[in-house]
C-alpha cells in the first residue's frame, strides 16, 4: 500500500477548557478526496488548521508522505505542499486578486517582476482549471463565489499537492458548487490529495472516496464512501437517528399579516436590487423565497425589517404601514411583532465579544422582564438565557461564555432562540441553516414548522433548495430583483432551478 | 514685490515647520499601516530630541547626536512593540505611557546631567545640521520670481529637510512597490491572511515599528539640532499629535501625508507671522485659536469634505488566534 499522504497520530488540542480535538488518528490516502463531517463545534476546522500550521497541537505527530513533519507555522505546511481554503476566507479585502495570490510567495523583494511572473502563472491556472477571475479586481468587489476561487488559486499557486477545503460550498450556489466539484475531481485525477469538510452529506456521497466522522472533538469513524449511506453518516455524526426531511402537516393559513406591495429598492449606486416586488404572508404559513444568492433577497429582507430604505412601495404589518423611506426603526418593528433572523449572523445578528446571555436579549433588552428600573436585571437575563440554552440545545451550556467561542451552528441557534421565543406575529428568517450541521438543521426546521403551526407568519429566504422545498407552503422564486414565479410545495427541483436561472415562466412551463 | 517677499518667507518657514511633522507622520504611517496604532509619536520624538541634544553637546558632533536619537527612539518603539505585539496589550495605553515616560525622563535626566533646568547645553555649528546652499543659489537670487524661490525656498535648508521630503516618494515606493510594503499593508488589514500565507505577523510588525522608531528619531534630531541648537524641555509641543492628525487627514497615504503636513506647517507659520497684528475684518486672532486650527481643521474636513478616513482594518487590535 502506498504511503499515506497525510497521517495524524494522537493529535490533541484544547482551547482553554474546550477540548477541540482529542487524540485523533487519521490517515488520508494519496490521490483521493477525503471527506470530513461532524456537528458544529466537533473540531473539524481546528484539526485541519493544525495540519496547516495555523494552530499548534498540544500533543501528537503529523506525517506527510510518510515523513515526520514538524509544522510550527503555515510556511512549514506550505513547504510540504499543503494548501488550505479556510472556512472564513483569509483574504485582504482591499487588495487585488493578484496581490492576494502573491502575498507570502512573492519570491523577490521587488514586486515588479514577481507580479509579472504571477500574472502569467495565474493565467495558466485559470485556463487549466476553469478558475476565471479578473486578476486586477479588488477582493471586496467580488462575490463570495469568486473570492473562494482566489483562495483556491492561492493554494495552487503555491504548488499545493494536498488541498484542504473547509466548508467550501456553504457560500456557493448549486451551480457554483457543481463547478467546484468538477475542479476537485480534475485535481484528484492529477494525483493531488483533497480533504473536504462539509455539512452536506449529499456532497460527501457525490465526490469523496473516503469519509471520516468527528463528534465532540474525537474521530468516531472512517468509512469508504461507497460502502456507507447518508443515514449511517448522519447517525454517526449526531449519535442518534436523524430525520433528514422534516415532517409537517397541512398549513391552515389565516389572516394576512405581512403584505408587501410594489416594493422597489436601490443600492448606493442606484442599481435596482428589488424591482416591484409584491407578496403576502398569512398567519400560519411559511412562504419561502428561493433564488441564487445575490438576486435581491438580502435587500428585500433588509427593507422589510427596517434596515434599508425603499425607493417606492409599501409594507403593511398586521394592517398598519411600515415606515420605508424615513427613519425606519427596527425596535418599533420588534414591538409590533416582527422578529428577524438576519442572513449574516456575524455582522447583524450578534455582537461576538458579548456573553451569550447578552446576545440572547439583544434588541429586546428594553422589555420589562429584563429591566429593573433603569438597570438591566442581570439575574433574570441569565436565567432566561439558561432556559433558552436548554430548550434549543445550545452547546456549550454556559450562558456566560463569550459568543465568539460558540461554533457557527450554535451561534445560529442563539439568534433563533432569541427571535423565536419572543412570540412574534411574523418571523423573517434569512438562511436559517447556513453552515449548520444536520442535527441542528433538523431541530431548526422542526422549530420553524412549530412556529407555523402556532399561527405565526413565516417568511423564509434560503439559497438551499432542499430547505425551501421541505419547509415552504408556497414558494416564490426571485431572480434579478423580481419575483419570477410562484409554486406550491410540490414543485420539482428542476422546475425551480429553471426559474432561479431566469428562464421565463412560459418557457419553464413547457 | 513686498507681498511676494513676504509670501516666499512664509512658504520658507512653512517648509521648516512642516519637516518635524512630516518625519513623525511618516513614522506613524509605517506603524499604523501594519496595524499597530501609535499615539506615542510625541514621546518618541521628544526622547529623540533629548538624545540628539545631549549626545551632540557631549560629543560635539551632529552625526553622533543623530545616531543617539535614532537609537533611543527605536528602543522606545520596541518597548511599544513589546507591549502591543508580543504581549498583545492595549496600544493606546502603551502609547500614552511612552509619552509620559518621555516627558518626565527628559527633564529629570537633563537636569541631572546638565543642570540647566532640563535644557541641554547649546551646541556649536559642528553639532548642528546647518543650512546647505544649493549650487548657484547666490548667483540666481537676483533673477525675478524664480530667483528668490530657488535661493530661499529650495536652497538653504538643512540636510534633514531634504531627507524628509525625499522620504515621501521613498515611502510610497516601499509601500506599493516592494514585498515588504505589500506585506506591511496586508498585515494592517488582515493579519490572519498574512499568517496563513506563511509570514510571521509578529516579526513583520516589529520591523514596521522599528521604521517608526528611526523616523521619530530623525524628527527629534531635526527639532534639537537643525531648528534649534540644543534640547529644550517639552520642545515637541504636541507636534506628535498634529502629525497623527495629518496622518488621519491623509488617510494613511504618503503623498497626501506630505500635503497635510505642509498645510499644518503653513498654519503654524501663518500664526507666527500674524501674531499680534490684527487681521482686516477679523481683528486680532488669539494665538490659541491658531494653534488649535490643525485639529479643528482635521475634524471639520474629515467630518464633511474629504470623506471618511478608514484606518487599516486591523489597526489597534492585537493579533490573537486562540481566544
Ligand atoms: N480560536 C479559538 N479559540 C477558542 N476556542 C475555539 C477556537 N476555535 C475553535 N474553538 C472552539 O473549539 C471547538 C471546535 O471548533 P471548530 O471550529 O474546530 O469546529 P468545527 O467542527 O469546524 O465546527 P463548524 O462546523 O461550526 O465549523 C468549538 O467548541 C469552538 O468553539
Ligand atoms: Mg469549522
Amino acid at each position: 500500500m502506498a504511503e499515506a499522504a497525510i497521517e495524524l497520530k494522537g493529535i490533541s488540542k484544547n482551547f482553554g477548557s474546550v477540548r477541540a480535538n482529542r487524540d485523533i488518528d487519521l490517515k488520508i490516502a494519496p490521490g483521493t478526496i477525503h471527506g470530513i463531517i461532524g456537528e458544529n463545534g466537533a473540531g473539524k476546522s481546528t484539526l485541519m488548521s493544525i495540519l496547516y500550521g495555523f494552530y499548534q497541537a498540544d500533543r501528537g505527530e503529523i506525517f506527510v508522505n510518510g515523513e515526520r513533519a514538524v509544522i510550527h507555522a503555515s510556511n512549514d505546511a506550505i513547504a510540504r505542499g499543503i494548501g488550505m481554503v479556510h472556512q472564513h476566507f483569509m483574504l485582504v479585502h482591499n487588495f487585488t486578486v493578484l496581490e492576494n495570490v502573491i502575498l507570502g510567495a512573492e519570491g523577490e523583494p521587488l514586486l515588479k517582476t514577481s507580479i509579472a511572473k504571477a500574472r502569467s502563472e495565474l493565467e495558466r491556472l485559470e485556463r487549466d482549471y476553469g478558475l476565471e477571475v479578473d486578476p486586477d479586481a479588488v477582493i471586496e468587489d467580488l462575490p463570495v463565489g469568486l473570492q473562494q476561487r482566489v483562495e483556491i488559486l492561492k493554494a495552487l499557486f503555491r504548488g499545493a499537492d494536498i488541498l484542504i477545503l473547509d466548508e467550501p460550498t456553504g457560500v456557493l450556489t448549486p451551480a457554483e458548487a457543481e463547478h467546484l466539484f468538477r475542479i476537485l475531481r480534475q485535481l484528484k485525477d492529477e494525483g493531488k490529495t483533497i480533504v473536504l469538510i462539509t455539512h452536506k452529506l449529499r456532497e460527501i456521497m457525490a465526490v469523496t472516496d473516503n469519509v471520516s466522522v468527528m463528534r465532540q472533538g474525537a474521530l468516531v469513524a472512517t468509512r469508504k464512501t461507497e460502502e456507507t449511506t447518508v443515514e449511517e453518516l448522519a447517525e454517526l455524526m449526531v449519535g442518534r437517528r436523524v430525520l433528514l426531511r422534516v415532517e409537517k402537516g397541512d398549513a391552515h393559513p389565516g389572516d394576512f399579516v405581512l403584505s408587501v406591495k410594489n416594493l422597489t429598492v436601490e443600492d448606493m449606486r442606484g442599481v435596482k436590487m428589488v424591482d416591484d416586488v409584491s407578496l403576502d404572508v398569512r398567519a400560519g404559513e411559511i412562504v419561502g423565497i428561493a433564488g441564487v444568492a445575490g438576486n435581491g433577497q438580502t435587500e428585500l429582507l433588509e427593507t422589510i425589517t427596517g434596515m434599508r430604505k425603499a425607493v417606492s412601495g409599501t409594507v403593511t404589518l398586521d394592517g398598519a404601514p411600515v415606515e420605508l423611506t424615513g427613519e425606519a426603526d427596527p425596535t418599533d418593528l420588534r414591538r409590533r411583532g416582527m422578529a428577524h433572523v438576519p442572513e449574516d449572523r456575524h455582522n447583524m445578528g450578534l455582537v461576538l465579544p458579548f456573553e451569550e446571555n447578552e446576545n440572547a436579549i439583544l434588541g429586546y433588552h428594553w422589555q420589562d422582564k429584563y429591566v429593573n428600573g433603569p438597570f438591566l436585571d442581570i439575574e433574570a437575563i441569565r436565567r432566561d438565557a439558561q432556559e433558552k440554552i436548554e430548550k434549543y440545545d445550545i452547546r456549550p451550556t454556559d450562558a456566560r461564555l463569550k459568543t465568539a467561542n460558540f461554533s457557527g451552528g450554535n451561534q445560529q441557534k442563539i439568534v433563533l432562540a432569541r427571535e423565536m421565543e419572543q412570540d412574534p406575529k411574523v418571523l423573517i428568517v434569512g438562511q436559517p441553516t447556513r453552515g449548520v450541521d444536520v442535527g441542528a438543521i433538523e431541530f431548526i426546521h422542526k422549530r420553524l414548522i412549530d412556529m407555523r403551526d402556532q399561527g405565526k407568519a413565516v417568511l423564509l429566504v434560503s439559497v438551499e433548495l432542499d430547505e425551501i422545498r421541505s419547509l415552504s407552503d408556497r414558494i416564490l422564486v426571485m431572480f434579478a430583483g423580481r419575483i419570477v414565479g410562484e409554486r406550491g410545495p410540490d414543485a420539482t427541483e428542476g422546475e425551480l432551478g429553471l426559474l432561479m436561472a431566469g428562464v421565463e415562466e412560459k418557457e419553464a412551463a413547457e | 514685490m513686498d507681498l511676494f517677499n513676504t509670501l516666499v518667507l512664509l512658504l520658507d518657514s512653512t517648509v521648516r515647520l512642516s519637516v518635524p511633522l512630516l518625519f513623525a507622520a511618516l513614522a506613524g504611517l509605517y506603524s499604523e499601516r501594519s496595524g499597530v496604532f501609535d499615539i506615542g509619536l510625541e514621546g518618541k520624538m521628544l526622547a529623540g530630541a533629548f538624545a540628539a541634544g545631549a549626545a551632540a553637546a557631549v560629543s560635539g558632533s551632529a552625526w553622533v547626536g543623530l545616531m543617539a536619537a535614532v537609537l533611543v527612539s527605536v528602543f522606545m518603539a520596541l518597548v511599544h512593540g513589546f507591549a502591543s505585539i508580543t504581549h498583545r496589550g492595549n496600544q493606546i495605553v502603551s502609547g500614552v505611557a511612552i509619552n509620559f515616560i518621555a516627558a518626565g525622563s527628559t527633564i529629570i535626566l537633563g537636569q541631572a546631567w546638565f543642570s540647566q533646568g532640563g535644557r541641554t547645553p547649546l551646541v556649536g555649528a559642528a553639532g548642528r545640521f546647518g543650512a546647505i546652499h544649493l549650487p548657484f543659489a547666490d548667483a540666481l537670487s537676483g533673477v525675478p520670481v524664480l530667483g528668490p524661490l530657488y535661493s530661499q525656498l529650495l536652497s538653504g535648508h538643512s540636510l534633514l529637510v531634504y531627507l524628509a521630503f525625499l522620504l515621501v516618494p521613498f515611502t510610497w515606493w516601499v509601500l506599493f512597490r516592494t514585498r515588504f510594503g505589500l506585506r506591511l499593508r496586508a498585515v494592517g488589514e488582515n493579519p490572519a491572511a498574512v499568517d496563513t500565507a506563511g509570514i510571521s505577523v509578529q516579526w513583520l510588525r516589529y520591523r514596521a515599528v522599528i521604521c517608526t522608531g528611526v523616523l521619530t528619531g530623525l524628527a527629534g534630531t531635526y527639532l534639537a539640532l537643525a531648528q534649534n541648537a540644543g534640547f529644550v524641555k517639552d520642545m515637541t509641543a504636541g507636534r506628535g499629535f498634529i502629525a497623527l492628525a495629518a496622518l488621519i487627514f491623509a488617510k494613511w497615504r504618503p503623498v497626501p501625508v506630505m500635503f497635510a503636513c505642509l498645510l499644518f506647517g503653513f498654519l503654524d507659520a501663518f500664526s507666527i507671522r500674524i501674531q499680534g497684528t490684527p487681521l482686516p475684518l477679523i481683528g486680532r486672532v488669539p494665538v490659541q485659536f491658531m494653534q488649535a486650527l490643525p485639529y479643528i481643521l482635521t475634524v471639520v474636513l474629515l467630518a464633511g469634505f474629504i470623506g471618511r478616513a478608514i484606518p487599516p482594518r486591523a489597526g489597534g487590535v492585537p493579533y490573537v488566534k486562540e481566544r
